[in-house]
């Protein structure tokens, strides 16, 4: 599956290019995907660092652990497969409340911390299981409060109401995140076999 | 902007208080604060390992699709159909491209608040559109990269449903707004 879509976009992109004469720029591209790669873990990077640092001692003094209680009885709904206290449900918690804030940079290493630990849970180690595939979906559709970035792109361009959005885009998270964990429910159910 | 500031000095407090209160959370439980960080901090570095091949592969193929100029065509394909539905052809871009690249929708949303304005009904579905998705692809290409999982099932599937949802409702979250 990841073999053909990343081989097609790579296809599609190279020949479209070609017949609008649009090679160089795929030339340029190609030398520069690295470059761009690590600048973006360049930034990734130094924010799971010190995160790591910091969740350490939440998690040695049992911070972390609080944090999941008082969202366990949603967790253990949504991720029926993880055994009850497990340490992946409260990374689960902290990653969705760090994106629930906007904080997409504190959100990524929970998110990251939460996977290695659902790692630990899986079965099979080169495929994804039902309760990271849950987790994912949950993370894509992006369960944001406070859409920080978007607020202040708004302010620039001299938005009256720049935190008008706030409240539709609460809406539209909510159903988009309820829309697609029934979607995971519904595919989870297909897959059992 | 009274409203835009205060939004902004509170998320920036957000951080810092985390920190602040997880470190002396962590000293009253008696946690070796310090040691306990470095700890962590090392541990990082065998989480990240993983994480810049898979990067280089998707930043890799993501870019070459993208700046090829196929997008323009897929629009001009996509728009008539697009028209019948009654949903403005503006926003297509960024529907279609945000489960793939955050910047470069976040760059189409800058040239709709450019064309017409932050508080328009472009605007304002343009911003939603933005907000209530994620980056799919990046997200699980991140996230499974970094445990090693290349069997990703319907993972994707899903994801791009989600995304698909969220932008059917905002389109009729902000109609609903501008209508009343």
């Amino acid at each position: 599956m990841v073999n053909i879509i990343w081989l097609s976009m790579i296809l599609i992109g190279v020949i479209y290019g070609l017949f609008t004469g649009n090679i160089e720029t795929i030339n340029n591209t190609i030398i520069d995907s690295t470059k761009v790669s690590l600048d973006l873990f360049m930034k990734i990077f130094p924010v799971v660092a010190i995160w790591m640092g910091i969740m350490e001692i939440a998690e040695e003094s049992k911070l972390l652990q609080k944090l999941s209680n008082s969202l366990s009885p949603l967790l253990t709904k949504l991720f029926p497969e993880i055994p009850k206290g497990h340490e992946s449900l409260s990374y689960i918690a902290s990653n969705v409340i760090a994106n629930m804030f906007g904080l997409g940079s504190a959100a990524t290493p929970f998110g990251l911390k939460a996977m290695d630990s659902l790692q630990k849970l899986n079965k099979k180690k080169d495929t994804a299981s039902r309760s990271m595939i849950t987790f994912l979906v949950l993370n894509t559709s992006g369960v944001t409060i406070v859409p920080t970035t978007i607020i202040s792109l708004r302010l620039m361009y001299g938005s009256l109401e720049p935190t008008k959005i706030v409240g539709a885009c609460i809406i539209s998270t909510i159903c988009s995140t309820i829309g697609g964990l029934i979607v995971d429910r519904l595919l989870a159910r297909r897959y059992k076999n | 902007m009274q409203g835009g500031i205060k939004i902004n000095f509170i998320s920036n407090l957000i951080i810092p208080l985390i920190v602040v209160i997880t470190i002396f959370y962590g000293y009253r439980k008696k946690v070796e604060v310090y040691d306990s960080f470095i700890v962590g901090v090392k541990k990082s570095f065998g989480m990240i390992e993983n994480l810049f091949p898979t990067l280089v592969a998707m930043i890799f193929a993501i870019n070459v699709f993208t700046n090829s100029g196929i997008l323009d065509l897929i629009f001009k394909v996509l728009s008539p159909v697009i028209s019948v539905f009654k949903i403005p052809i503006e926003v297509l871009p960024i529907a279609l491209i945000r489960p793939i690249s955050s910047s470069a929708s976040l760059a189409y949303l800058n040239n709709l608040f450019e064309k017409f304005g932050p508080d328009s009904f472009l605007g304002l579905l343009g911003s939603v559109m933005q907000g209530c998705t994620d980056t799919t692809f990046y997200v699980i290409s991140l996230y499974f990269g970094c445990v090693g999982i290349k069997k990703i099932r319907y993972s994707l599937f899903a994801g791009l449903m989600a995304d698909l949802i969220g932008m059917v409702a905002s389109i009729l979250v902000i109609k609903a707004i501008f209508a009343s």
